[in-house]
């Protein structure tokens, strides 16, 4: 195990430069940008980092990928249903503890 | 404007709970590497980034330099500068410096989904409530893990793991259905992660710049041909 102390200066480190990479852009930028590819480009960013965030990570998540595959279906019609994210997140674990375990059983 | 602290605190609910389950396998992971607790917990404490976290703590166990560690977080985080940036053109005007280098530090995936969504400005207030049970969960969820190490059995550990992904895919899927660029934009970008991810060469880049690559694309494309009216720009 390493020392406590070079444990501590490399979470200071993980800390600083995480903190400076979030606060830098919100806190400098101040002034409304008027051009409208900018703004256009900043409001579609949000749902471009989520979906490729989520794909394909989100085969690899849990312990079986077929059961993964399975989970993020069940994600999609809840989301398409427009269930609230807490229903949506719990079903989707739902579906893979069920899909792993059938798996098991299966032997597959 | 949105800016009610416990509208903030109810929408943050969700996300602690996602938080708890995410962090609580970050503290599993710790532990059952040998790192002490309060260490553990000090990282997200002083963090709060899910694979940030992890890759900084892997660099550590094998006793990376600093430079490499700093390196790490700035390729994994550097999406959170995108996000900040878009973040400043949401929140209240008003906001002082002050205001908005403290609310900087909350900036996470899904502080910045949620809050980034909303309809209208983005108050303080809001953004406090929204951010306050999340970092609790988060350390919490951390706390517990590293202290239980592995009293929850491997099929449930194992099926939270899709738990943040749900919560992602309950975000983008209902706009995406309501409104076409949306849609178009959600499939380039995970048509291109897919590609960074399979494509044999493009699999060696790592994936926070693959992550950055796909999103600047997508949006970019977006942006480019269906670019959004003066009005929409609220929602």
């Amino acid at each position: 195990m390493q020392s406590n102390v070079y444990m501590i200066l490399g979470i200071l480190v993980m800390a600083g430069v995480t903190y400076f990479i979030r606060m830098l852009p919100l806190t400098f930028f101040t002034r409304k940008i008027k051009s409208r590819f900018i703004k256009s480009f900043l409001f579609y960013v949000p749902y471009a980092v989520m979906s490729a965030m989520t794909f394909p990570a989100v085969f690899y998540a849990t312990g079986n990928v077929y059961a993964a595959i399975f989970g993020s279906l069940v994600a999609v019609v809840l989301a398409y249903k427009e269930k609230s994210l807490l229903t949506v997140a719990v079903f989707a674990s739902i579906a893979v503890f069920i899909a792993e375990t059938a798996i098991k059983l299966l032997g597959a | 404007m949105e800016n009610s602290l416990k509208k903030g605190l109810k929408d943050g609910i969700p996300i602690a709970l996602g938080y708890i389950a995410v962090s609580f396998s970050f503290g599993i992971f710790a532990s059952t590497s040998g790192v002490p607790v309060f260490i553990t917990v000090l990282i997200s404490l002083a963090n709060m980034t899910s694979a940030g976290q992890l890759a900084g703590l892997s660099v550590m166990l094998t006793h990376g330099s600093f430079f490499e560690i700093a390196l790490t977080q700035l390729i994994i985080n550097l999406r959170y500068a995108l996000m900040s940036l878009s973040l400043s053109q949401k929140v209240d005007e008003k906001l002082g410096r002050g205001t908005r280098a403290a609310m900087s530090f909350a900036v996470t995936d899904e502080i910045f989904a949620v809050s980034s969504t909303k309809k209208g400005a983005v108050g303080r207030k809001y953004f406090a409530g929204l951010a306050c049970l999340p970092y609790f969960g988060w350390a919490g969820g951390t706390f517990l893990g590293a202290v239980a190490g592995n009293i929850l059995p491997d099929s449930v550990t194992s099926a939270l793991g899709i738990a943040i992904y749900g919560m992602f895919i309950a975000i983008f899927v209902p706009p995406a259905k309501k409104f076409k660029p949306v849609l178009k934009v959600v499939s380039l970008a995970i048509v291109l992660s897919c590609i960074f991810y399979w494509v044999p060469y493009l699999d060696s880049i790592p994936g926070g710049f693959a992550m950055i690559i796909s999103t600047v694309l997508a949006a970019a494309f977006g942006a480019y041909f269906f670019p959004i009216k003066e009005d929409e720009d609220a929602e």
